[in-house]
């Protein structure tokens, strides 16, 4: 599904991506996991073609996308949230999710019909899948920051995409909010059939629903693997583990 | 009962009343009622950039100044009909929109007000200069009227002074125009401006190609100023470099900030106002710039929402409903 082959990026020398690469197959959930400064974040916006990698490759379903443009992979099949909570705050909750569909739907260039009637299905559905349904009508705002992320999952889910890709889906949550939207998207993810590709801080979230994880360390994988090997990694204990318990 | 107030076509109502306004009788009001309407298809244009898109353009008065020049050229030195040099403005300030677009919406922020304000001077000095066209400093007066001659033949409208047909026909323009950018800013585009506005970021990772549908609304913009601009040099019988100058640029802007730009009248009720507060004023005072700015601070502290901002806020307050 998604293949990233040795990609780096530097910023004024520093070496924040550091020759990166990792497959996710089809269907599968996979984390990045790392200690802040690891790179996750570049590594993604290297992938979304929000930075262009200095060298390496990012294919997509097969297709090299490196350096297209992010509005274009976002057309070809690829969702995203980001770490801080991007919506469209002066929308109401309704047109962020119907926006995402006039777009993907390719309606943006029609200038004459009026926009209020269309798509109310879909966006009903996505908004009904996320749980924001009877708050549809406020602005999007004034909602909760746990309520404002899930939104913005449902603004990647608009764009139809078959890989989502989710920078930190639980930052700033609380415990009880970091639980229901694990289980929302783990739920999405299942009912859509989508290959999912996150970054968390939490451990806890990530061992509860990747099938893969990938650990970063100053710009490097140092380890790579089913939950249980990770965890068990003498390298991983020692960088990451071990510096947080 | 306030909450249905806002569902009666209030701009049909304000379009038929605009069509009273000669039946007043006098022509100072006409002349000052032209100004408006014009000003407002300037400041409604302009409002698809700041308020729509989120774009503060310093220099949209180019456009406005393109198009004056475009209709003037084509009605005093080609004896070009009105029908025909009126939509020649906004296509041909539509096109320079595109040229200086193009670069202006690689950049961002103040980045983009000042490249806008560059090309707005460049336009200015090219008028002011190239006497051989334009006219230059003496700019080119005497710009005709378009032919009425087939008016006094109809009924009802018959029998009214020249000045007063082309206010005739400035409204029945600008209707027109205020109608298409009403449909724009609703349509499926504006909404996708709209997220532009909100969060280029979220917009571009929604699929929304954000450089490409800024230049479209900045070329849109520029074509409905500039058709303004032409409706604007026949009105003034004249077409003057100043009407490219930063000033316009400035003026437009505080018209569309006073008026509300979170509203699409907003803009049409600032031109409204702040032209009839400079009548007003300077009949008293000379110092209508400190009047003017004075304004403006009050109205940017206290009402950020501008003029239609304060209304629609006071219009909530009356039908929320109390509590028991």
């Amino acid at each position: 599904m998604l293949e990233v082959r040795d990609v780096r990026k530097a910023f004024d020398g520093f070496q924040a991506v550091a020759g990166v690469s990792l497959a996710v197959e089809r269907g599968q959930t996979a984390a990045i996991i790392g200690p802040n400064g690891a790179g996750k974040t570049t590594f993604f916006n290297l992938i979304t073609g929000h930075l262009r990698p200095d060298t390496g490759a990012v294919l997509l379903e097969g297709r090299d996308i490196t350096g297209v443009a992010p509005h274009d992979v976002c057309r070809l099949g690829m969702g995203r949230s980001f770490q801080r909570t991007n919506i469209f705050p002066r929308l109401t909750v309704f047109q962020n999710i119907q926006a995402a569909y006039l777009s993907h739907r390719g309606r943006g260039r029609d200038l004459w019909s009026s926009v209020e009637r269309l798509y109310r299905d879909e966006t009903d559905a996505v908004l009904a899948s996320i749980g924001l349904l009877e708050r549809s009508g406020e602005l999007s705002g004034f909602l909760s920051h746990g309520a404002q992320k899930q939104l913005e999952l449902g603004i990647a889910l608009a764009s139809e995409p078959r890989l989502l890709l989710l920078d930190e889906p639980t930052a700033g949550m609380s415990a009880t909010e970091t639980r229901d939207t694990i289980r929302l998207i783990d739920r999405i993810v299942r009912d859509r059939g989508l290959t999912l590709l996150f970054t968390e801080h939490d451990m806890d979230v990530v061992f509860s629903i990747a099938q893969k994880i990938i650990v970063l360390h100053q710009g490097r994988v140092i380890a790579e693997g089913a939950p249980a090997d990770v965890r068990a990694d003498p390298e991983v204990r020692r960088v990451y583990l071990g510096a947080r318990r | 009962m306030i909450a249905r107030l806002g569902r009666l076509p209030w701009g049909l109502f304000v379009l038929i009343a605009a069509f009273c306004v000669p039946a007043m009788g006098s022509r100072f009001y006409t002349f000052l009622a032209n100004d408006i309407v014009i000003w407002a298809l300037f400041a409604t244009s302009l409002n698809l950039l700041v308020g729509v898109t989120g774009l503060v353009s310093f220099g949209h008065a180019a456009y406005f100044g393109i198009g004056a020049y475009a209709t003037g050229l084509l009605m005093k030195k080609l004896s070009v009909p009105f029908l025909l040099a009126f939509p020649a403005a906004g296509v041909l300030a539509g096109a320079a929109a595109l040229a200086f677009g193009f670069f202006c919406v690689r950049l961002t922020r103040i980045y983009f007000a000042m490249l806008t304000l560059a090309f707005a001077q460049i336009v200015w000095a090219i008028c002011f200069k190239w006497n051989e066209v334009t006219g230059g400093e003496q700019g080119m007066p005497e710009i005709p009227y378009p032919s009425f001659d087939w008016i006094p033949a109809l009924p009802v409208v018959g029998g009214w002074r020249t000045a007063e047909y082309f206010y005739f026909l400035t409204l029945l323009m600008v209707a027109l125009c205020l109608w298409a950018l009403r449909r724009i800013v609703g349509s499926p585009f504006g909404r996708m401006l709209t997220t532009i506005r909100e969060n280029p970021e979220r917009a571009e990772f929604i699929g929304v190609n954000v450089r490409r549908y800024e230049l479209a609304a900045f070329v849109l913009a520029g074509a409905f100023a500039g058709m303004a601009g032409g409706l604007f040099g026949i009105f003034n019988r004249g077409v003057f470099p100043d009407f490219a100058y930063w000033t316009k640029s400035s003026e437009v802007l505080i018209m569309t900030l006073l008026g509300g730009m979170g509203t699409f009248y907003g803009p049409a009720i600032g031109a409204l106002v702040l032209i009839l507060l400079n009548q007003q004023i300077v009949a008293y005072t000379e110092y209508w710039p400190f009047v003017l700015g004075t304004v403006l601070v009050v109205l940017l502290f206290a009402f950020p929402g501008g003029i239609a901002g304060a209304i629609g806020a006071m219009a909530r307050r009356l039908t929320r409903p109390r509590r028991a």
